[in-house]
């Protein structure tokens, strides 16, 4: 296959395929064994300073903002980091926690900027940004979740995205086509938010599934929170709806409103109050700060900032609860 | 109505909402695309499939997604899959328009959503990224860019080609690798409609909004417009869409 040219982006983390299969193989434990443990347990035991780490879904969306929040408790500060990301991407910026970022998209949505992904990135704190789109960075945990070194896809073609990615232009070796191939991304550790999980960590989703089903696959350390722990009796009276098989996790961490101030299918709305006045403060550095030692810093667990967000405020946000 | 009896964005969304075609597949971004496929289903396009890139096919839009992920985007829909299933579609060919936004748009249709300034590594500001932009804009059929008009936006050359327009001009996509016969489509401003010419691949004026001027559209241009003979005038909102937009659409006027 002839390569036609090279995007001059770093490739953050590059694939090796045999060692992902020799890790799967030794490391990951086929054993249906019960592995629920706190947030402070999970991400001690198998987060390391300088990890490749990526999060899904998104900030406002069924994101593991518990995790989110205990990853920067913890005080993580040079990890790499897949960004597609509103509210967990730049509560990372804010953190400094992160030095390298496969970028596709960070921002806050309607509300504009990621102001800390911003700073970050403009004062040279983040030290790498590689663009990717946002079909090529899940089609790259596709890559790696079907075991393959790239995909050819045709995005990202003709354009400065490609050239400040890694990704590769090569002509196809059946059509004579130009394609852009995608290296597959594997996650050092991957953290996903779920509906419900078994002790196993065997998962079901409500609604859409976004990257969970390829990103979970694509990483060697997989954390899951989820709003409720569920007998493995109800996972197997509806198999079909397992997206991510329990040999896939490391760890399970029950969370309820898990992906505050975020939404939860069918469960809670998005905090809108909550998100506004974070999207307000944030462009102010201390007001960051003090965000991040309000709701971080100064809470110890995930039980504790949901005391601090109150009984009353998440049953108005609860679908079906106390709401006006 | 005159101009004063409806704001700009409610101008905006009236416009991109009536190039929104019943029974056709378009994929909707983050903010006015949105209103503006809501105020279609409930105008001309009842059938209009709303396909959002987290996975939300066909959804009936009764309540205003804030985001291109919650669960507005697959209310009574059709299909609440993954961002893959999405994108394979738009790669297949079955995503019909794509509605994008971006900071800066050259000529060609190429659009800026990820540095202001020259160097990529040091920017003076740092956007969003492509998201999901430079996929609608490799992928689907016509796309549809929805901008406010001005000089600093619009510019002979904008500093990161996010997501692909005509690229350099005619024949460049296809060189590229991009799939044929796809591209800029429309892009609907403050000031009017512009499109493509057919050979050149650059920007024209097709319309004027109500109360505006060839001279302003072109004022508010950083470079040098195609200008037709017969330019159309754009009607201005209607009593309907302003209702249905006010009092249904987004009635906690989150946008308008």
């Amino acid at each position: 296959m002839k390569v036609i040219s090279s995007g001059i982006g770093e490739l953050i983390q590059p694939p090796d395929l045999n060692a992902f299969r020799e890790w799967n193989h030794t490391q990951k434990s086929k054993s249906l064994i019960d592995k629920r443990m706190t947030e402070s347990e999970a991400i001690s035991k198998f987060l390391q300073d300088g990890q490749y780490i990526g999060i899904e879904l998104y900030g406002t969306v069924r994101a593991p903002m518990s995790l989110t929040r205990e990853i920067i408790r913890q005080g993580y500060k040079n990890l790499s980091c897949a960004g597609q990301g509103v509210y967990e991407s730049e509560l990372l910026a804010a953190a400094n926690a992160i030095k390298k970022l496969d970028w596709t998209y960070i921002g806050f949505e309607v509300y504009g900027l990621s102001n800390s992904a911003r700073r970050a990135v403009e004062s040279g704190y983040v030290e790498k940004v590689v663009e990717w789109s946002n079909a090529a960075l899940s089609w790259r945990f596709k890559a790696a979740a079907m075991g393959v070194p790239f995909l050819p896809t045709r995005v990202m073609l003709g354009t400065d995205t490609y050239k400040f990615s890694a990704a590769k232009v090569v002509e196809c070796p059946f059509t004579g086509d130009k394609l852009c191939l995608l290296p597959a991304l594997i996650l050092d550790v991957g953290f996903i938010h779920v509906h419900r999980a078994d002790k196993y960590g065997n998962c079901q989703i409500d609604g859409i599934s976004g990257f969970s089903a390829e990103m979970a696959r694509a990483s060697k350390r997989l954390i899951i929170s989820a709003e409720e722990i569920v007998d493995e009796e109800l996972i197997r009276s509806q198999p079909d709806r397992t997206i991510i098989p329990y040999y896939l996790v490391d760890a399970v961490v029950e969370a309820p409103f898990g992906s505050h101030p975020g939404e939860m299918t069918g469960l809670y709305e998005r905090d809108e109050e909550h998100i506004r006045n974070y999207a307000k403060d944030s462009k102010d550095i201390e007001q960051t700060r003090q965000y991040l030692d309000q709701w971080i810093y100064d809470v110890k667990n995930h039980n504790e900032y949901l005391e601090l967000v109150g009984e009353q405020r998440l049953s108005e946000i609860r679908i079906g609860g106390n709401r006006e | 109505m005159n101009k004063s009896d409806y704001n700009p964005n409610e101008l905006l969304i009236c416009i991109a909402s009536r190039l929104m075609e019943d029974n056709a597949t378009c994929f909707i971004g983050t903010g006015i695309p949105m209103l503006a496929a809501a105020l279609a289903q409930k105008m001309h396009a009842p059938n209009l499939i709303s396909i959002f890139e987290f996975g939300g096919i066909g959804a009936q839009l009764e309540k205003l997604p804030l985001a291109v992920g919650d669960m507005r985007t697959f209310n009574k829909g059709l299909m609440a899959a993954g961002i893959c299933d999405i994108m394979e579609a738009g790669q297949c060919g079955f995503v019909d328009y794509g509605f994008l936004g971006g900071a800066q748009i050259d000529i060609y249709g190429n659009l800026n959503s990820t540095v202001i300034g020259d160097d990529h590594d040091n920017p003076k500001v740092r956007l969003p990224g492509s998201g999901g932009g430079n996929d609608v804009g490799s992928t689907c059929w016509k796309t549809i860019i929805i901008m406010q008009h001005g000089v600093r936006r619009f510019i002979p050359k904008i500093d990161f080609i996010t997501t692909p327009g005509y690229l350099s001009g005619p024949g460049a996509r296809e060189e590229a690798g991009l799939p044929p016969n796809t591209g800029p489509y429309r892009v609907v401003t403050n000031l009017g409609t512009l499109g493509f010419d057919e050979n050149s691949k650059r920007m024209k004026l097709l319309a004027l909004n109500p109360g505006i001027t060839v001279e302003e559209v072109i004022e508010n241009t950083g470079f040098e417009l195609i200008i037709p003979d017969k330019i159309d005038n754009n009607p201005a909102p209607s009593m309907p869409e302003l209702k249905i937009l006010r009092e249904d659409v987004d009635k906690d006027r989150f946008y308008i």
